[in-house]
């Protein structure tokens, strides 16, 4: 089996992570640039598909040349290759533009199957895989907690916040998983040795016949015009309790929308 | 204004490749979610999941890491170092486990078993699945093994071992033990399974320092042997003695490791300590601690970084190693022990890894050579005279 893991390099959630003063773009400069944590899930999720039923895992990764160091972390953990998509006209692409590229690689790559996080930690919009999945043809399962293929289909187990639903559908198809589905492996060693040697490819727009207009800031369908940080915290409500103050408390948690 | 790490004042990650930064923080993930959240636990009750480690750590490769073939990874020496100081900035008890399974056991049965040997123990003990241990000590024999009185006397074409060896890392917990014994050809080395009558590891308690770890009594009363227990390679006190300088390696480094996370700590709660309405923090006597600990701690990552690529060049002497570990330990306990001054009444506490490193320090400057016998070696170089001898 086939298996494309889509890989994206983010800035560290662990630290205070910002946007450019200059383009409202996520400032990937300043702060320790990760794997986004949810795709470590898809790349385990795919080795252990691979360990039961052979087959070949690819990483796809659309990003500035420092996401190599990322593709490289990622390959240590097991991937037979990635491709790295790298373009002076990608940066401030847009979510449709970058399914664009996406699609466009993964149609040169033929995968059986595409495996994806359920969100990226910086944009967070999850519809990467829908996008994918419409420009592609095939079937998106997302929210994956559990995934099974057999034959020429996928079967998961969808999270919901109720419980789960059961999809399947017929392969290719892409799914994208919550890291409920496993725990993913630290790279060993000899992982970490043989990542420095295994082949990843670099594939320009031009490769992949898209226009240089139709990404980047100057293809994007949406723009950030303005941001400004969150106001520092004041000093919290205080409920003084006069019989009320459990009702207060209740409303306080409505208006808060935790309950 | 921001801090800086201790270890980031003179860029000393520009000494280490891009593989090497990759396996140390492979490492340091995996003391940060395996061992940081539980170690505390684990010296209050004076007990560790050893098992549970062991197969963690196989699985990354930690075990024997610097050794090629029978599933080892290697590793270079340098890289080897740095997963000893991630491993104890968790704890010197952690770092013990591995140092015992891959410097000493392993290495013994690496360097100086028969091809059969190797097949047979490296391979599980690489994965973490069988766990080694090594007698050499003596209750009545420390610094000077070559007194020991453990003796393995032919019988047929077999071995029959006697004798009782003192703080043996992991023996409680092994499966098998590499021993040192007196025969009529000198010093020899023997692999003892444990599970061979009249093989009993007991178990070492009232310990005060290395809680995290497993330390055991090992008796051996009338153990017989086949004849392929011995070690073919190894002949004479020099066999045990190598494997002490491989051990003593990752001690160079991995008391660092101990020291580094003390000063964290004691820079985080000087940050946060409030007296006399400011931060001790911005006190002149903390400042100047934390300055003299911050030096020292380099001082001793340069003098490491020195000796691994010398290791990994070729050019290594077992004295150069006595410098590291006569340096790298006492600065090391020091720097515990000044870190446990800032911290005031909650330096005692174990909420705090302070004292317990400090504590385990205790150990790692008398284990693999202590101080004293470390002066004399050095000693000897300098002046061509042997003071113990």
């Amino acid at each position: 089996m086939k298996i494309v893991v889509l890989v994206k390099q983010v800035p560290d959630s662990g630290v205070e992570r910002t946007l450019r003063v200059d383009d409202n773009t996520v400032d990937r400069g300043s702060a320790g640039n990760v794997i986004n944590e949810m795709d470590e899930y898809a790349i385990e999720e795919a080795l252990r598909l691979r360990e039961a039923h052979g087959g070949e895992v690819t990483l796809l990764t659309m990003g500035p040349e420092k996401a190599a160091e990322s593709i490289r972390k990622a390959l240590s953990m097991g991937p037979d290759g990635a491709v790295h998509v790298l373009d002076d006209a990608l940066p401030g692409s847009c979510a449709p533009a970058t399914s664009k590229v996406l699609a466009a690689a993964l149609t040169t790559l033929e995968p059986d199957l595409v495996l994806c996080g359920s969100e990226s930690t910086d944009g967070r919009v999850q519809v990467i895989p829908h996008m994918l999945a419409e420009r592609l043809g095939i079937a998106a399962l997302t929210g994956a907690r559990k995934l099974t293929v057999d034959a020429d289909a996928v079967t998961i187990e969808r999270q919901t916040e109720e419980g789960y639903e059961v999809i399947r559908a017929a392969t290719p198809a892409i799914v994208s998983v919550w890291d409920t589905i496993n725990e993913p492996r630290y790279p060993s060693f000899k992982g970490i040795k043989a990542a420095k040697k295994k082949p990843v490819r670099t594939l320009s727009l031009a490769d992949l016949g898209i226009a240089a207009d139709e990404v980047g800031t100057a293809g994007a369908t949406s723009e950030v015009v303005s941001h400004s940080r969150r106001p520092p915290r004041s000093g919290g409500a205080k409920i003084t309790d006069e019989g009320d103050g459990g009702v207060r408390l209740v409303e306080f948690l409505a208006t808060e929308k935790f309950v | 204004m921001n801090r800086t790490s201790p270890l980031d004042l003179l860029d000393i990650d520009a000494l280490h490749t891009q593989e090497e930064l990759a396996i140390r923080a492979v490492v340091r993930q995996v003391v940060d979610e395996k061992v940081r959240p539980h170690v505390a636990d684990w010296f209050e009750r004076g007990e560790v999941p050893a098992r549970l480690l062991a197969a963690d750590f196989g699985k990354l490769g930690l075990l024997g890491m610097h050794l090629t073939g029978y599933g080892c990874a290697g590793a270079s020496a340098v890289a080897y170092g740095m997963a000893c100081l991630e491993l104890e900035a968790g704890d010197s008890g952690v770092r013990s486990l591995v140092s015992v399974q891959g410097s000493l056991a392993m290495f013994a049965i690496w360097r100086f078993g028969s091809p059969a040997q190797k097949e047979k123990w490296l391979p599980g003990m690489a994965a973490g699945e069988t766990i080694g241990c090594f007698g050499l000590t003596e209750p009545d024999h420390g610094s000077d093994p070559g007194g020991m009185t453990t003796r393995a006397t032919r019988e047929g074409a077999g071995w029959v071992l006697t004798g009782g060896k003192m703080w043996i890392t992991n023996a409680p917990v092994a499966d098998v033990a590499v021993v040192w014994a007196r025969t009529a050809d000198g010093i020899r080395g023997f692999l003892v399974p444990m599970d061979t009558p009249g093989v009993t590891a007991r178990e070492i308690s009232h310990k005060l320092s290395l809680r995290a770890s497993s330390t055991g009594e090992l008796v051996l009363d009338a153990v017989r042997l086949p004849a392929d227990a011995m070690l073919p390679e190894a002949a004479g006190l020099k066999a045990p003695l190598s494997c002490l300088t491989e051990a003593r390696f990752g001690i160079v480094w991995g008391s660092l490791g101990a020291a580094r996370d003390c000063l964290h700590t004691a820079i985080a709660y000087a940050g946060d300590r409030t007296q006399f309405g400011r931060p001790i923090a911005g006190f002149q006597l903390t400042q100047g601690k934390l300055a003299d600990m911050a030096v020292e701690l380099q001082k001793g990552y340069l003098l490491a970084v020195h000796l691994g690529r010398a290791a990994d060049a070729g050019r290594l002497t077992p004295e150069m190693v006595s410098a590291g570990k006569l340096n790298n330990v006492r600065e090391a306990l020091a720097i515990a022990r000044t870190c446990r001054t800032i911290l005031g009444a909650n330096g005692i506490s174990g909420e705090y890894p302070v004292l317990r490193h400090a504590n385990n320090l205790e150990s790692v400057l008398t284990y693999e050579g202590t101080t004293e016998i470390h002066q004399l070696v050095l000693g000897q170089k300098l002046t061509g005279l042997s003071a113990f001898a």
